[in-house]
């Protein structure tokens, strides 16, 4: 037993229970309240047994979309053997002595496609546990012996005297036990929950508008405020005029900050109406006054000459000189929104030593540690509950929580006592920076006579999400880089350097990282070397990656289900991708259609992974349909743009986002594995990008380096 | 402003004129199911029916519906609104869920007037209702797997 699950008191789990209980008398419909809140068997802190027989799950993931609370509920379950019927899943509080990642250290959050990965055994050892009590207090009432009886489907049976209970009726008894220290998990041949597709937890809620998400959490005497952002990043208010806004009916408060100037309001519209009627000089002395244009030359100015190194073996500079053909492209990509449909937002109360937030929270620890240091509480002071998040996408954890503290310094300056609520509009949200950063790869390749890559050298010019430029230990941000340092094919003269600038633009995780950056560089120029030696892009990746037989096996099985190699009609293209991210492995076959002008659509992606264990299949499926989506949406049209610092975007006219009829057919294949899971919601996104250019280029013999994939931008 | 007909019942609505009726669903009555995304209908997130009629409920004020009738989600009670429900919960349609409910009033309305939709009639019906989480593929299916249960 993982010493994460086993290391508290029973006292402590039960107050832990009881932090929840009250917590979700407002996250009511997260899941539900147990019926017998008086006796609760709590044998650990992830589930707890009602006399009503409820099983509820505590999740320790936001859900975001991805599905985290019923593959969490899965496995326990799972070990559990109760009837997946009688589960209810809850939202866990910020508390990171309970609910920490485990692949995370003492910090609880959800991120980087850990959630399955860290909790695969401690939520399976959270349920044998509770089912090992369960049977001890069957046995002692029966007097039987305990390995006599069998749980299935939460039903307690012993078969010499057909004697049967269900975990409701024994769930007093078994609160008395003390935990076992060790358990013992089933063996996968026994999974019947675990590999098999279950219905999400969520569904329900979900079809009937019925989810509860910060923007419809109401709290008695709650206020709303709308901010009023600088257009140039960076700017400040210099002078306020506030009088038109404190004239509209249902206007409380107009608040000046330094990043802005916030409306308070009895409800979103009085607020919103309150905030453009606002008057703002702005001092933009210290504002960014990046143009998107002057950055692009720069970063291929940069991309030309020499950066850190951060490997280098062979003799690169030798091979590309003497080589037989020698190949360079230069693969550029755009800033980029994540837009979440449900804008940034969320609630919080300041009382009396104390603060209580409400909000989807991706980075629990570091949310509440800010909190506690802007107010000078204990972390443990500071309250946060979780509610569902209507898609994060990486947004919702800013490490500097941005939006989280906006909102903190609102009710700070109130000092009412009161909870208020922020939402950002959707313009405030586009133009909120926290940007995928922009990125420029230059590429130079060499292929002998014989066809064979005898050089590789990438240089990436990009911000990074953490620090400022090379660090004085040389240790680079590894979001510059992931996916390329580590190139997975054999290519005896490698080197990779990087140019870190420093524009200034707040940037941040987007599903998948520097891997949707990486990837688009990495499989494209591979693909362009394939061409280069007269090879087949599936037939050269194949030969490189002797050694790689996870990689490979993606990738033969993407490219046979995908039809490689087969006749295509007139005007299609097929091309092929292939990346590992989070330990998960993607490939996938692109099939476009080119129309006239350079016109395409696509029309078929089929996707291989290999995901270890796939807890729940069908949840794998949705994230690979979901991450090809996400990275058609950006590889069409996802772009933020700057002029004299601000930005341009500011909606979904300006931003635009992948629309049902722009959907391929997707298939997915999950290759079978007995391997412990990885994570599935961010690696479906970084092959989609260069299996499409390289399907461009097999439609039309023109290639699509620079990201969105506009006509124009054909060379 | 005076009395609204939502989910077949009768509200009195105290909001001014010009205030968008989502709002004041969400925010008078308390009627969150229907979602905020863009303030400029680009996204249908917050569609609602107007007498069966796909509408964007954050660009319509309320006094511009006096006399009709509103169905929001909680209200899609409808034969064809349930099969829409039910074959998103077969085909678990739901990622984050946001834009759903706009997404299956927009399905209900298109089955209410196309029984059998072609691909390309449902294009054109769902166009307008982003899915950041691109549950696509899903929607798709689960429109023709409704269709098929009302025959």
């Amino acid at each position: 037993m993982s010493s994460a699950v086993n290391k508290l008191s029973r006292r402590d789990f039960l107050k832990a229970g009881l932090a929840v209980s009250s917590g979700l008398t407002l996250g009511l419909r997260l899941g539900s309240v147990p019926a017998d809140e008086a006796a609760p068997f709590m044998p650990n802190a992830f589930v707890r047994i009602g006399a009503d027989n409820s099983v509820t799950i505590i999740a320790k993931h936001v859900e975001m979309g991805q599905g985290i609370h019923t593959g969490l509920a899965t496995l326990l379950a799972e070990e559990l053997d109760a009837d997946w019927a009688q589960i209810r899943v809850e939202a866990a509080p910020a508390d990171s002595s309970r609910y920490n990642n485990l692949n995370w250290g003492g910090n609880q959050g959800t991120g980087g496609s850990s959630s399955i990965n860290n909790a695969w055994l401690q939520m399976r050892e959270a349920g044998a546990a509770a089912r090992a009590m369960l049977v001890a207090a069957a046995a002692a009432q029966w007097q039987v012996a305990a390995s006599d009886i069998s749980v299935s489907k939460g039903q307690l049976r012993h078969a010499a005297s057909g004697r049967e209970g269900s975990f409701g009726d024994f769930c007093a008894a078994a609160a008395r036990l003390p935990v076992p220290g060790a358990v013992k998990l089933k063996d996968p041949q026994e999974f019947v929950y675990i590999g098999h597709p279950l219905a999400r937890t969520d569904a329900v809620a979900k079809t009937h508008g019925q989810a509860l998400y910060t923007i419809d959490l109401h709290l008695p005497g709650m206020r709303t405020a709308v901010m009023l952002h600088p257009p140039r990043i960076g700017a400040v208010p210099a002078t306020v005029d506030d009088k038109a806004a404190r004239a509209i009916k249902g206007v409380h408060a107009v608040i000046r900050l330094d990043q802005g100037v916030a409306v308070v309001a009895e409800n979103f519209w009085a607020a919103k109406r309150g905030r453009d009627a606002l008057k703002v000089d702005w001092d933009e002395s210290r504002a960014i006054t990046l143009d998107s244009e002057d950055q692009r030359t720069q970063y291929r100015e940069l991309a030309s000459r020499t950066g850190h190194s951060l490997r280098a073996d062979g003799d690169v500079a030798a091979a590309l000189t003497t080589s037989h053909k020698r190949v360079e492209a230069v693969y550029e990509l755009p800033y980029l929104a994540h837009a979440t449909l449900e804008p940034m937002n969320c609630i919080v109360q300041i009382s009396q030593g104390g603060c209580e937030l409400w909000y989807g929270a991706q980075a629990m620890t570091s949310d509440q540690n800010h909190v506690a240091r802007l107010l000078g509480l204990t972390p443990a002071k500071v309250k946060i509950n979780q509610l569902f998040a209507g898609g994060s996408f990486g947004r919702r954890a800013d490490l500097q929580a941005d939006y989280v503290l906006e909102t903190v310094r609102i009710a700070q300056a109130l000092g009412d006592g009161q909870p208020l609520k922020l939402l950002w509009t959707r313009e405030d949200d586009m133009r909120g920076g926290r940007y995928r950063p922009a990125a420029t790869h230059a590429l130079h390749g060499a292929v002998n006579a014989q066809g064979e890559v005898q050089a590789w050298q990438q240089r990436i010019v990009c911000q990074a999400l953490r620090g400022g430029g090379v660090p004085k230990n040389g240790k680079v941000d590894k979001t510059l880089h992931e996916g390329a340092s580590d190139l997975p094919y054999r290519i005896g003269n490698l080197a990779v350097d990087v140019h870190i600038p420093e524009p200034g633009v707040p940037v941040l995780w987007w599903r998948s990282v520097g891997h949707t950056h990486t990837a688009f560089a990495v499989e494209s120029f591979i693909d362009e070397l394939a061409h280069a030696a007269g090879r087949d892009p599936l037939e050269l990746r194949r030969s490189l990656l002797r050694d790689d037989p996870r990689r490979l096996a993606v990738l033969e099985l993407a490219a046979a289900a995908g039809d490689w190699g087969k006749p295509l009609a007139k005007g299609h293209g097929r091309g092929i991708a292939v990346h590992r991210s989070f330990g998960t492995w993607v490939a996938e076959v692109v099939e476009v259609s080119m129309g006239e002008d350079e016109r395409f659509s696509v029309e078929r992606v089929t996707v291989a992974v290999d995901c270890g264990l796939a807890v729940n299949p069908d949840v794998v499926r949705a994230q690979m349909e979901g991450g090809v989506g996400y990275a058609l949406s950006a590889a069409l049209a996802g772009e933020i743009t700057f002029k004299n610092g601000a930005v341009v975007q500011d909606n979904f006219d300006s931003y635009p986002v992948l629309r049902l009829s722009q959907m391929p057919r997707i298939d997915v294949h999950i290759v079978p594995s007995a391997e412990a899971p990885s994570g599935v919601g961010e690696p479906g996104v970084p092959p989609l990008a260069p299996a499409l250019a390289n399907a461009l280029f097999a439609a039309s013999g023109k290639r699509w380096r620079r990201l969105p994939f506009k006509t124009s931008t054909a060379v | 402003m005076g009395k609204l007909t939502i989910n077949q019942r009768e509200f009195d609505i105290q909001a001014d004129d010009d205030t968008p009726l989502l709002w004041v669903l969400r925010d008078e009555l308390g009627l969150t199911g229907t979602k905020y995304g863009c303030g400029k209908a680009l996204c249908g997130a917050c569609t609602v029916l107007v007498d069966g009629k796909p509408q964007r409920a954050c660009v319509t004020p309320v006094s511009a519906l006096a006399k009709q009738s509103i169905t929001t989600i909680e209200g899609a009670q409808s034969k064809v609104a349930q099969a829409v429900i039910n074959a998103w919960l077969e085909l678990d349609v739901a990622q984050c869920g946001y834009c759903q409910s706009g997404q299956i009033l927009a399905a209900a309305a298109l089955l209410e007037t196309h029984a059998q939709p072609s691909d390309a009639q449902i294009n054109e019906a769902m166009d307008g209702n982003l899915c950041r989480c691109a549950t696509y593929v899903r929607i798709r299916a689960a429109i023709h797997r409704a269709a098929e249960k009302l025959t």
